[in-house]
């Protein structure tokens, strides 16, 4: 029972605090209130809930209404989920701490709070998912919620944006329908586990082949992969600095996270099945086209949304570089990197909102002088700009080295080096990005004071960085044993 | 008759996505409906048509017979529901767009491209 009720908690939560925001909409006070409650119980449950699960020895699985298995929905603890879920209840709460700085009262009465909830709540609802159908739900849920974040004020660049973005989505989500549709006929089954025995029993098939295709297509649009990534430097960039953190962060993570689900769970990429090996060439090239397209699309950018928004992606690309190792590894290495760019892209899209808060542009060739005017702002950001970069010793280097390593080990080096080019790349942006932001002074500017409050969420998500950067081999065991967990089911 | 079905279904999605493809937003609108249709006709076989009895374990027996699948059904029962709503969604935005345009072209739905005016943080109450 109480296994039950930690498992929906991380659903549950954001849902009833979207509720009670929804009938406090017209009073912005509460409405902020709840959203910050809310995340902070969200916070603490996910926390109990990836204790449970590194504790027991048996993990946590949850049947509504009691149907016998493959019937029924089923929420389980296995392991990436719930320390995605961990590092979405993190997100969350320091988009609520940075909530008050861009969102006023206006926006709170457009339905900011009850929206962003119930977002988190879908993406964790499919985080925990065992049921394909019920991640495609999850999927259109965070959907609809993302569309009316997107398009809080109203403006024509927020409609027209929210149209590219749905139009993309819809269309995506078609594929998916039809991919899980097909999954079903073959398999007779919706439950991830039961679905990959039966998949790995039955001979590779035009229709497993179509399946897999569509499902490739769909979730690569969802996680913005080269060749499906221009609506996402086309849309982001209109809302408001929070809402561009959470999407940034999480939105494309968990189409990711459903790749992973999708080809190392249910198709067994890491475990050599000849299907599978089909299909792994294709990712490398996918995964080495998103990193140098997007990459070089980052440096081509002066406006800072657009520029984080295609580095968004060029991240995507390395996750993808673990998939396409196609050992137990390379998946940990891609859930790994996962967690770590959760993190730096929040953080960077919040910092980015504070430097337009003090300089008045999103422009960089507009902004400038941070480390004079504030030290404390200019050291913070310094964080996940130099995670991004990779420089050790903070997240990003491990989490760049894990990908290059794998991919020696596995004897593709080619995407390693791939990663490398691309890195060096990165390098070269954010140190632009950050002298352009912070060092350089633009003359006859005026600056205003950085929001304390928003410093605040920002230095939660640096700490977070720096520690994994500090003590990596715990994240690494914690994604190994997820690997494993995806590989075997449970 | 699978056969015909699949026909219907993958010429449903063909016309579906040629109307995505037209530079008149209404018409994409309406594409994605029937893209959503053909999409879920398309789901109704891949659950197999084999049998027009309802999933009904008859009296006195412990399994079920040759009958529909029922699973099948609820998901695109689901699936229309979802379909429907996001109809709505980006119609709302359509009708958004025209408001504040005048034009339903999708030439003309560009406004995120031109970087001009970024949004106001805070304090724009």
């Amino acid at each position: 029972m109480t296994d039950a009720l930690l498992l929906i908690a991380p659903v549950v939560i954001p849902f009833i605090g979207a509720a009670i925001a929804m009938l406090a909409r017209k009073q912005a006070a509460l409405a902020g209130a709840t959203g910050l409650v809310t995340s902070l119980l969200l916070a603490i449950a996910s926390a109990l809930l990836f204790r449970r699960a590194m504790t027991s020895g048996s993990t946590p699985l949850t049947l509504f209404g009691n149907w016998p298995q493959g019937m029924g929905l089923s929420f389980s603890a296995t392991l990436p989920g719930v320390a995605l879920v961990m590092v979405t209840a993190l997100v969350a709460l320091a988009a609520a701490i940075y909530a008050p700085v861009d969102i006023g009262p206006r926006r709170r009465r457009a339905g900011y709070d009850p929206m962003m909830l119930a977002m988190i709540g879908a993406v964790n609802g499919a985080f925990l998912t065992e049921d394909l159908f019920n991640l495609y739900v999850w999927f259109e849920l965070a959907l609809l919620c993302a569309i009316g974040l997107l398009t809080l004020d109203r403006r024509p660049a927020q409609v027209h944006a929210a149209i590219r973005y749905a139009a993309f989505a819809m269309l995506g989500a078609t594929f998916i329908l039809l991919g899980i549709g097909m999954i079903y006929g073959i398999t007779a089954t919706l439950n991830i586990h039961e679905a990959a025995a039966a998949l790995a029993q039955s001979p590779p098939s035009v229709a497993s082949a179509t399946a897999a295709a569509l499902l490739l297509g769909g979730f690569a649009l969802k996680a913005g992969l080269v060749p499906f990534h221009l609506w996402l430097p086309a849309s982001y960039h209109v809302a408001p600095a929070s809402v561009t953190a959470v999407f940034a962060g999480l939105l494309t993570k968990m189409g990711f996270y459903a790749l992973l689900l999708i080809f190392a769970g249910l198709f067994g990429t890491a475990s050599g099945s000849p299907a599978a090996a089909q299909m792994v060439p294709l990712f490398g090239i996918i995964a080495a086209a998103t990193m140098l397209v997007c990459v070089a699309g980052a440096l081509a950018q002066t406006d800072m949304r657009r520029l984080l928004a295609y580095h968004v992606i060029a991240q995507v690309g390395y996750m993808m570089a673990g998939l396409a190792i196609a050992t137990r590894e390379g998946v940990a290495a891609a859930i790994f990197y996962m967690v770590h760019s959760i993190i730096v892209q929040a953080n960077l899209f919040l910092g980015a909102g504070l430097i337009r808060r003090a300089s008045g542009s999103w422009d960089l060739t507009r902004t400038g002088g941070m480390v004079r005017h504030d030290p404390l702002f200019a050291a913070l950001f310094a964080v996940p700009v130099l995670s991004l970069a990779g420089i050790p010793p903070l997240s990003g280097f491990w989490a760049k080295m894990i990908v290059i390593r794998e991919s020696l080990d596995a004897g593709i080096a080619w995407i390693g080096g791939v990663a490398l080019i691309a890195g060096l790349l990165t390098i070269v942006s954010m140190a632009t990005f950050w002298s352009d932001a912070c060092w350089k002074d633009t003359p006859g500017q005026r600056i205003r004071r950085v929001p304390r409050t928003g410093l605040g969420a920002m230095a939660l998500l640096s700490a977070a960085t720096v520690l994994i950067g500090l003590f990596p081999q715990g994240l690494w065991a914690v994604t190994q044993q997820s690997a494993r967990m995806m590989e075997m089911g449970r | 008759m699978t056969l015909l079905y699949a026909f219907v279904g993958a010429g449903t999605v063909g016309c579906g996505l040629y109307m995505i493809l037209s530079r008149n937003l209404v018409r994409m609108l309406l594409g994605f409906s029937l893209l959503a249709t053909g999409a879920n006709l398309l789901l109704f076989l891949a659950g197999r048509v084999r049998s027009q009895q309802p999933p009904i374990i008859v009296d006195g027996e412990q399994r079920l017979g040759e009958a529909a699948d029922p699973l099948i059904q609820a998901l695109i029962l689901t699936a229309i529901v979802i379909g429907f709503a996001l109809t709505v969604v980006m119609a709302t935005l359509v009708l958004r767009a025209w408001r504040q345009s005048g034009s339903i072209r999708a030439e003309d739905a560009n406004a995120a491209e031109a970087m001009g005016a970024p949004p106001k943080p805070g304090n724009e109450a």
